[in-house]
């Protein structure tokens, strides 16, 4: 797959077309355009920087890449996703404790930084970038999804020494905050068309299933799913 | 300075089950009775309501109803000699907020324990002999029985609408209830949910095996049913939710669902929310608690609120902070093991296994807890422990279901956890896992305490509460040998690939394992040995008592909350029945 292949920047006009490809079938549902919303504006980010947009998009590419089960993580709205958790009050900090002194601990000791979500993404993505620019000799969004896969493993197994940032640490929260994007409802701005709901087979909302374990016993339940926005 | 208010009959803080049971209970007893809830109020029709609580982000990830961290919080370490740092957000166990506390968003596996749990030292020695017991447990009888205690255990089903099934009404075992458990003067008010396809097919491979499955008690209303209180609880709706979250048709048990909407008519009951309990004021020459101090988080005011009973019934971190935070009774000293406020932390010791099966349709999304199978063969006196090496163990448990997109993806072990594989292998097995549990017992040891941290602080300004806890090796010596149990039955049951999950050596803070934490104020005989007597009176203070889980001696291998509400309503009744009648020690040591 070439470089441009990915549309690097595509994010900008809002990841709104969705490709051929991006026909999903699965749990015997009729192919479905998950992302067919019109092509919006350009995105306007609350919190993100364009380089931190950049770089949340090539990692949601290359962790939820397009094929025949969905369209790409920043197709279905992952980094729009990330932008407004990081934004609200979860990203702020709220329900942390976060009085000092700070010391590293053992593992089993759990987070131990004064960093609130949006600062601690702020400054690993400064650090993933920067040991990116010395082993590619560009930042992750510009490298070619080979390269993307390489260096994604290298943060995840801890061979990349980023500078005063922990790569494993870094790349778990990048992976769950990916995922939380990915499979969370509709609302949030991610799961754009419930694009992984559909790959699952999961019907989402009212989950009201009293005397259906019985019915549905041994038998597939196929349902059309459906978010919280459905019954707002 | 606080500001001085008139006295009441009784004050309780915390309103989550145990503070929910004894509001009920003394205010039914005619006292005037003030809740004190640090967190919000929760009426379900508006805070638990459709479409927004089914919001898998919402609650299971960004923790909703659990507590706010940035105003309190305990400090953790493993070992006596590291430094304890402070836990900045829950997630190895999730203790809740607001009134209905931890019960809001419970799995609600509703248990008994054991009569030979009530007993333990006495029963381990006499069954293994004088010198059976490590000198480093620290286990101790219960100064209750499990007959004594029948009864509460019969009335709390009838609060909660526990829907089950007996395996021993009377001392008659009945085949497909749980014929290990004590015997039962009555049948579960609900029958038992349906179980879940993974359930079913985990029953029939114990049965073959020679074990005895039955379904789990679940505390929730399998069909509309009115409780003791008067107030109706809806049927559940197999929503799959359940866990973390609360429940929109008040078919689980909770304070919420089951107390409040009578508490909310009681004309003797007030509720102050959003106020949060610093002190209690504590008359040590007259072995009294005079009242309560708090600040109300609304107005930033302090208050002290006197009482002629205080009911300490917060999470179990909390009660064993307030107490030693106020002074009351003698705290556990580790170096030298004496002292009793904060000894005997117990943790609840879970390890789990999945199984997964190609050809079995499982609809993963549906079905309630209630939809577990468990056996119970390999529960503390369910089984010979000569030649094992250790002593309790739990009862197994399996399931399918419940198992929302985001935390419910099982995938067998190496498969990667992104890109093209892992989309086609989380597609692949979505649909096809069982999962299993082991509840692990947990028995104290002396390296396991409680006590106040140096350094850090909570927003009050007092010192935060300091855990100090690993798991013993008689413990990870029980779980393995529940997971070589389960191992036995995944076989059977033909599995195309299985893996058992056995617990890290080290206990860590970091992974979601459970919310089960006992000990701390634990209750015994004689002020040498435990904090409060045989009714959660304090040794200390005759007019305060302490309720909940921290009064549990050491933790069995069962979930706690059926025997926390049957000892909150054994506690009531002893208030009601001798207590107000003669103010002062309920037992003599």
């Amino acid at each position: 797959m070439a470089d441009d292949s990915i549309a690097r920047r595509g994010f900008l006009t809002g990841a709104g077309v969705a490709g051929a490809g991006a026909a999903v079938l699965t749990a015997g549902l009729p192919a479905k355009e998950a992302a067919a919303e019109p092509a919006a504006a350009p995105q306007t980010w609350l919190v993100l920087t364009a380089d931190e947009a950049a770089f949340f998009s090539a990692t949601a590419d290359t962790m939820i890449p397009a094929d025949a089960l969905s369209p790409s993580g920043s197709e279905c709205g992952v980094p729009v996703f990330i932008d407004r958790q990081l934004a609200g009050a979860w990203g702020a900090g709220a329900k942390m404790y976060r009085a000092g002194p700070f010391h590293q601990g053992t593992p089993e000791q759990g987070y131990q930084l004064p960093l609130t979500p949006r600062d601690y993404f702020a400054a690993g993505i400064e650090a993933a970038n920067s040991w990116s620019r010395k082993t590619y000799g560009k930042t992750f969004d510009r490298l070619n999804p080979d390269q993307r896969a390489e260096a994604l493993t290298a943060l995840e197994t801890g061979k990349a020494a980023l500078e005063d940032f922990d790569a494993k640490a870094f790349f778990q929260r990048l992976l769950a905050i990916t995922m939380e994007g990915f499979f969370s409802d509709p609302i949030y701005g991610g799961n754009r068309g419930k694009a992984s709901w559909r790959m699952l087979g999961f019907p989402g909302l009212p989950a009201t299933y009293a005397g259906k374990v019985e019915e549905y016993r041994g038998k597939r339940y196929v349902a059309e799913p459906q978010s919280i926005a459905d019954f707002s | 300075m606080a500001t001085r208010l008139k006295e009441i009959d009784a004050v309780v803080i915390g309103m989550g089950w145990a503070g929910g049971v004894m509001a009920r209970e003394l205010t039914l007893a005619g006292l005037n009775v003030v809740g004190l809830e640090r967190g919000p109020d929760h009426r379900p029709a508006q805070d638990f309501a459709m479409p927004g609580i089914r919001d898998e982000l919402k609650y299971q990830q960004r923790l909703e109803l659990m507590g706010d961290n940035s105003i309190d919080t305990i400090t953790f370490r493993n070992q006596p000699a590291q430094m304890a740092l402070p836990i900045r957000r829950w997630s190895a166990f999730l203790p809740g907020e607001g009134v209905g506390g931890t019960g809001n968003h419970w799995g609600a596996s509703h248990w008994r324990f054991q009569p030979d749990d009530f007993r333990l030292r006495t029963y381990l020695q006499t069954r293994y002999g004088a010198k059976a017991i490590p000198d480093t447990m620290t286990i101790q009888d219960w100064p209750v029985s499990y007959d004594e205690l029948e009864p509460y255990y019969d009335r709390f089903d009838k609060v909660c609408g526990v829907s089950g099934k007996a395996g021993n009404l009377k001392g008659r075992k009945i085949a497909g209830g749980n014929i290990f458990e004590g015997a039962r003067a009555n049948e579960y008010p609900n029958r038992p949910m349906p179980p879940s396809e993974g359930g079913a097919i985990f029953a029939a491979a114990a049965k073959g095996l020679g074990y005895h499955p039955f379904p789990v008690p679940f505390s929730a209303a399998s069909a509309p049913y009115k409780n003791i209180y008067g107030v109706t609880m809806g049927a559940c709706q197999e929503c799959g939710f359940c866990t973390r979250t609360a429940c929109e048709a008040s078919a689980k048990a909770s304070t919420v669902s089951t107390i409040m909407p009578a508490l909310r008519q009681e004309s003797k009951f007030e509720l102050r929310t959003r106020v949060f309990v610093s002190k209690l004021v504590y008359d040590k020459a007259a072995k009294r608690v005079t009242g309560v101090l708090y600040t109300d988080l609304k107005t930033g005011q302090e208050y002290e609120q006197p009482a002629n009973i205080v009911v300490l019934s917060a999470f179990v971190f909390s009660n064993t902070h307030m107490l030693l935070h106020s002074g009351i009774g003698t705290p556990y000293d580790h170096a030298t093991a004496t002292g009793v406020v904060g000894k005997n932390y117990c943790y609840q010791f879970e390890a789990p296994a999945a199984a997964f099966f190609p050809d079995k349709e499982l609809n993963p999304y549906m079905g309630s807890p209630g939809g577990g199978v468990v056996i119970d063969d390999f529960n503390n006196a369910s089984f010979d422990h000569a030649g094992l090496g250790f002593f309790g163990g739990g009862y197994i448990i399996a399931s399918s279901g419940g198992s929302p997109p985001i935390n419910g993806r099982s995938v067998p072990e190496g498969t990667p956890a992104w890109g093209s594989q892992w989309k086609r292998e989380t597609v692949k097995w979505y649909y096809h896992s069982v999962h299993f549990n082991t509840q692990g017992s947990v028995y104290g040891h002396r390296d396991n305490y409680m006590d106040l941290d140096p350094t850090y602080k909570d927003a009050l300004g007092r010192p935060l509460l300091r855990l100090t806890y690993n798991g013993t090796d008689n413990d990870h010596a029980m779980s393995r040998y529940l997971l070589s149990r389960v191992e036995g039955v995944v076989k059977a049951m033909g599995p195309a690939h299985y893996e058992l999950r056995p617990r890290p050596r080290n206990f860590s803070i970091v992974p979601y394992q459970s919310t089960h934490n006992a000990g701390g104020t634990i209750m015994g005989t004689d002020p040498g040995n435990s904090v409060v007597n045989r009714y959660s009176q304090a040794w200390d203070a005759h007019n305060l008592f302490v309720m909940g889980a921290s009064t549990f001696p050491q933790q069995n291998g069962y979930n706690p909350t059926g025997t926390l509400g049957a000892l909150a309503l054994w506690s009531a009744d002893k208030i009601k029945n001798s207590y107000l009648k003669n103010p002062g020690p309920l037992v003599h040591a």
